[in-house]
């Protein structure tokens, strides 16, 4: 995976302010898949490459990578969505800390 | 294990906004932003009013939508928009196209007058409105594009809300501007068309998006995109586009209607409904298909 969190910028004194209200880095270090209570996990040999749970993600969190549909765990916060989407019903939702 | 076909993607693949953003679980308007977002092609501003997308962009100095961004008062969006337009005009920017973002509290009314006004004036500008029926960033209080018979916090069940939802699209169709059209979240391959079709004309257009909210319409955050479609499928959001004021095209056909009641029943806050006050919900739906259906013929 070719991910990267970004980078927390700290601001201690005036001086570290941009002129302009403008923001400074995107929220990738952020990880957002600390709120998820259920984990969905994609059963690859029932997987048709349909792309469907990629166009339905809102984070988005699931991203395409060797020709598969892969979920990116950091940001995924368990909607389900792709769950109940995927028209092979092969993402299946598994309890965390199980 | 054999081989598997390639994945085609019916929407650009590439992303524009960033994850790690602070939508509730489930979002619409997070995933109305991200098609809206992949269907820009070269440079584009936004302009937000005060809406749930203020919040779910991250605090300063962060910005998840990966475009430059102005946040402004809650009835400025179209003011605003026609200032920047003003602006990089001047400063001889006219490819950078300006797309203002507002909330149905901003749109509907709030923000009302500043868009009607740009309409009228038509600056070269788009706007979306993402719908998701209620002020839902200060606590699910009630806007006009709040529909019959739902509940929010300022319409509790014993006093629900009586009156039919704002019809926007047919308002901003009334100011004969280039283009207005509804869009919903279950649909991307019809939203990302219509925002790039948008984007190709000058003038004045107006985009109205379907966005379910789980945690205000009380919906299980999964169920976002089946009550997306369900409410396309049931004739209550009909995903069509008006050319200029008079050229109707219905963009997504449905041929087999589902009742109403699919629709309500999946939804916590439609729960007290009784079967008289479906049944008005039923009527109303049926005669605004039909006076759709009349405009489209005469097209």
């Amino acid at each position: 995976m070719n991910f990267k969190p970004g980078k927390k910028v700290v601001l201690e004194k005036l001086a570290d302010y941009p002129l302009m209200p403008a923001s400074l880095a995107d929220m990738t270090h952020n990880f957002t898949g600390s709120w998820r209570n259920m984990r969905p996990v994609i059963d690859y040999d029932k997987c048709i490459n349909c792309g469907t749970c990629w166009k339905f993600c809102p984070e988005p969190a699931i991203y395409i990578e060797d020709n598969k549909v892969n979920v990116n765990y950091y940001f995924c916060k368990g909607c389900g969505i792709c769950v109940s989407e995927c028209p092979k019903k092969c993402i299946t939702f598994e309890e965390e800390g199980k | 294990m054999t081989e598997k076909k390639p994945i085609k993607t019916t929407i650009p693949e590439h992303e524009v906004m960033k994850p790690g953003h602070l939508a509730c679980q489930g979002c619409g308007a997070s995933l109305a932003m991200r098609y809206a977002t992949k269907a820009i092609e070269g440079e584009a501003m936004f302009t937000l009013p005060a809406c749930c997308w203020s919040v779910i962009d991250g605090p300063f100095p962060y910005s998840s939508l990966g475009l430059p961004l102005l946040h402004m008062a809650f009835e400025a969006a179209g003011a605003t928009a026609s200032g920047i337009r003003a602006a990089l005009n001047m400063l001889g920017q006219k490819k950078v196209k300006v797309i203002a973002w507002g909330g149905d509290g901003g749109t509907f009314d709030i923000g009302f007058q500043a868009i009607s006004g740009a309409a009228e004036r038509d600056e070269d500008i788009l706007y979306i409105c993402y719908d998701n029926e209620a002020y839902m960033n200060t606590g699910i209080q009630r806007s006009s594009a709040t529909p019959y018979g739902a509940w929010t916090t300022t319409t509790p069940v014993k006093h629900f809300e009586k009156r039919p939802k704002k019809d926007m699209v047919e308002i901003m169709a009334a100011h004969k501007i280039p283009y207005v059209a509804n869009v919903s979240v279950a649909y991307p391959e019809d939203f990302v068309k219509k925002v790039q079709k948008a984007l190709s004309m000058e003038g004045f257009k107006f985009i109205h998006a379907f966005a379910p909210c789980p945690s205000g319409w009380k919906i299980k955050p999964e169920d976002t995109i089946k009550i997306a479609k369900l409410a396309v499928q049931s004739k209550i959001f009909p995903l069509y586009e008006v050319e200029y004021g008079v050229k109707y095209n219905l963009t997504v056909k449905v041929p087999n209607p589902v009742p109403v009641l699919d629709y309500l029943k999946l939804q916590g806050r439609f729960r007290h409904l009784t079967e008289e006050e479906i049944n008005i919900i039923q009527k109303g739906t049926d005669e605004n298909w039909d006076l759709l259906m009349k405009k489209l013929e005469n097209k």
